[in-house]
């Protein structure tokens, strides 16, 4: 819909739990600076800047871009701030495109980060009552029984959630940027790893994170410039949805929720994707506790329903598998909240535009980037081609 | 740079439209609702007014601070007002609901959507808010001090004053223009005003600030209802077309910004349009009186403009809705067929630091 529009330029920071090397504003600039040279562009060639990022508590600032205005170049540019919960950094990635589909701007900056080591992420998203039951500890305690739920669904056997936790931790071996780095992993040393919030091990969960990810979006004249500069090819964007519904309704499916499959539903028929399954290549989704990754293949229709696990068993969503999920080690090696949308949108484009590196899969043409926040209640997904749509 | 240079304005290729407004009556404390409570009938007014049902809405967009709310991720609750089931498309601005618009004009002009609902609300009343808008500052330099709002408005106010660009009775003439407009808003929390002598006798609540030069604290949302083209024209008699709009910001380095001026909003208001045609009315948002005049010399506008009729944001400061508020009370105007074209102004940040314009026409 609209004007065509790309990725251009990708640049992340190096992903840990304590960035204690750099300033806020200093995180920033280091994803900023490497999008825009990625894309062989400097900061005054960008019209707009669009920004997410979690909970402002998190931080403990109020509304920060604004202090942030100056440090990423936005001062006398649009700067746009959105907060969609934890899908926010795929939401803030889909807004800075409609920028360039609207024909508002050429070149859009986006950025999503998050600096978690300010606080205890944790305890932030543990709310008092009366706004959630007692002893809900964190996202882990909020999202097990729906996990335990799926296991029963599915009769799934006990141990997928080691297989993800596993591939994705050597996965990031592969990503320079990641936050884990785990080169002593083993199927034993996750199995053996305490229970967090049943089923969910330590070892099956995200870790909380300091990182920031930009990327620069354009239209098809300046998409096509910087491709002709730097020599790497753009990815296209084929489709765009966000889809939000209440955290509580009578009917609601907590495990595979409408909106994810409606999401979902609308970027395929944007894109044309008939068959998921057949016709993409690679996923990068927001799989925060292992079990996500066979949730959410079936939520996004790779498979029917109860089968996902049975992808993730028989390594079909490994690296050399023919369905690569999150080749970058994903969010359970790398969890800078508000970032983490943006690096599942971030890293499908690398994938498409074959700049992935190590974790690279060869001949991409197309690929999805899928964020999920809430009570799995808002979506955002993209669809990324290597040809000009 | 000033509004008549502007070069860049150029007309967005999908006409779109305010075709409803609805707002609740703003108040010092709403005690007796929460922030869902709040909205969800304003909501509803704002659909029904065009006999309109939730689901045919194309997207959702809202404006909120978790930090008013006192609770992170604050307005996933607030969803359950718009009822967001089956599942919708939506999104939300930490913002002034004026940019939650922004966001669901440029969403329609890229042919994603054709209607969009947006809202936007806040309730100050349980924290101190110039305290709590301290936190919105630079983490390293400024919030260790604690400044509050109101100090540092008295800080641009001193500097607007030293430049000889406004005067203590201006302030106070501002301030009784507004509340006495303010009169026939059935929606404002401050109506009416003491006579200039009688403001000017007061003692200073943040040296050069009165009380009367700062806009009340207040809870309030709003809710406005946007469509494009055909079904603008099937929605309202007479739509408010957006015929321009743009935002910018500034450096956040008080420090280093010459405060008697807002780059941003004059390169806003140039992009919008403002200066192409003649100007009926303006709604400004505009939290302390000096900035009220800061902004009419930012936009450049006559004498000749009806400025604030609605008493603006010194009659009532909703955070994160009074900016939305603007563009709708210039939408009424236009709807009602009371004038012809319009400007609304919203602000985000401390010391009009970040500025949207919005132009409105009838036709």
């Amino acid at each position: 819909m609209g004007n065509r529009v790309a990725v251009i330029g990708i640049g992340q920071t190096k992903h840990a739990a304590v960035r204690g090397d750099v300033s806020l504003a200093g995180l920033l600039r280091e994803a900023v600076f490497r999008a825009l040279e990625d894309a062989h562009l400097t900061i005054n060639d960008i019209d707009a800047i669009v920004i997410g990022k979690a909970p402002d508590f998190f931080e403990g600032i109020m509304m920060p871009e604004g202090f942030l205005a100056e440090a990423i170049g936005a001062v006398g540019k649009p700067l746009l701030r959105v907060h969609t919960a934890g899908s926010v950094g795929g939401s803030t990635a889909i807004v800075a495109a409609s920028h360039v589909q609207a024909g508002v701007a050429e070149r859009v900056l986006t950025i999503a980060w998050e600096q978690q080591s300010c606080s205890e992420a944790m305890w932030a998203l543990s709310f008092p009552i009366p706004f959630q039951q007692q002893l809900v500890a964190g996202a882990g305690g909020y999202f097990a029984p729906f996990i335990r739920e799926y296991m029963r669904r599915s009769n799934a056997p006990d141990d997928i959630g080691i297989l993800v936790a596993l591939k994705d931790r050597l996965n990031a071996l592969k990503n320079p940027y990641a936050h884990l780095h785990e080169p002593d992993i083993t199927y034993d040393s996750v199995k053996e790893s305490f229970m967090l919030w049943e089923p969910i091990r330590y070892s099956e969960t995200c870790p909380s994170s300091d990182g920031a990810i930009a990327m620069v979006l354009a239209g098809e004249a300046a998409a096509e410039a910087s491709a002709a500069a730097s020599g790497v090819r753009p990815a296209w964007i084929t489709g765009t949805s966000m889809r939000s519904e209440p955290a509580t309704a009578n009917g609601r499916d907590q495990v595979s929720p409408d909106a994810g499959k409606d999401c979902a539903a609308d970027v395929y028929r944007q894109a044309g994707i008939t068959n998921p399954r057949a016709e993409i290549d690679v996923v990068e989704m927001y799989v925060p506790f292992s079990w996500y990754e066979p949730m959410w293949l079936e939520n996004l229709g790779f498979c029917d329903e109860g089968e996902g696990w049975k992808l993730t068993e028989q390594g079909v969503t490994q690296l050399d598998g023919d369905l690569p999920v999150n080749c970058s080690g994903g969010v359970l090696s790398t969890n800078p909240i508000g970032a983490s949308g943006m690096l599942r949108f971030g890293e499908a484009a690398m994938q498409v535009r074959g700049t992935a590196g190590e974790h690279q899969i060869d001949g991409v043409r197309t690929a999805l980037g899928q964020a999920y926040g809430g009570a799995a209640q808002f979506f955002a997904m993209w669809t990324l081609a290597s040809e000009k749509p | 740079m000033t509004a008549a240079t502007s070069a860049s304005f150029q007309r967005a290729p999908r006409d779109v439209a305010i075709v409803s407004v609805a707002q609740s009556r703003h108040e010092r404390a709403i005690v007796d609702r929460n922030e869902v409570e709040l909205i969800q009938p304003v909501i509803q007014q704002a659909l029904e007014q065009v006999g309109v049902q939730k689901g045919e809405i194309d997207f959702t967009c809202s404006g909120s601070s978790d930090y008013l709310a006192g609770q992170a991720f604050s307005f996933v609750m607030t969803l359950d007002a718009v009822g967001a089931w089956p599942p919708i498309a939506e999104s939300h601005v930490e913002m002034d609901g004026a940019w939650a618009l922004y966001e669901a004009w440029v969403k329609i002009q890229s042919g994603h959507a054709d209607t969009a609902l947006i809202y936007s609300y806040g309730k100050s009343s349980p924290g101190d808010l110039p305290h709590v808008l301290s936190r919105q500052l630079d983490p390293y330099y400024y919030q260790p001090l604690w400044p509050d709002a109101v100090a540092l408005a008295g800080i641009q106010a001193r500097q607007m004053l030293d430049a000889g660009k406004i005067t203590p009775e201006r302030m106070a003439e501002i301030a009784f223009v507004s509340r006495e407009a303010a009169r026939t808003n059935p929606n404002a929390q401050l109506q009416g005003s003491a006579p200039v002598a009688e403001l000017l006798a007061a003692d200073y609540l943040s040296d050069p600030l009165r009380r009367h030069d700062c806009a009340p604290i207040s809870d309030g949302g709003v809710a406005v209802v946007l469509a494009a083209g055909d079904r603008a024209k099937r929605w309202a008699d007479r739509p408010a077309w957006i015929r321009g709009i743009d935002h910018r910001i500034d450096s956040h380095n008080f420090g280093a910004r010459d405060l008697t001026v807002a780059p941003s909003a004059a390169l806003a208001a140039a992009n919008a349009g403002v200066a192409f045609d003649k100007v009926d009315v303006a709604e400004l948002h505009a939290p302390f009186t000096p900035q009220h005049q800061l902004l009419v010399d930012a936009l450049g506008l006559g004498d000749d403009v009806s400025v604030n009729p609605s008493g603006g944001a010194l009659a009532a400061n909703p955070m994160m809705a009074a900016g939305l508020i603007r563009l709708g009370e210039v939408a009424n105007r236009i709807m009602s067929g009371e004038v012809d074209r319009g400007v609304a102004h919203a602000t985000s940040g401390h010391l009009l630091q970040q500025n949207l314009v919005a132009v409105l026409e009838g036709a």
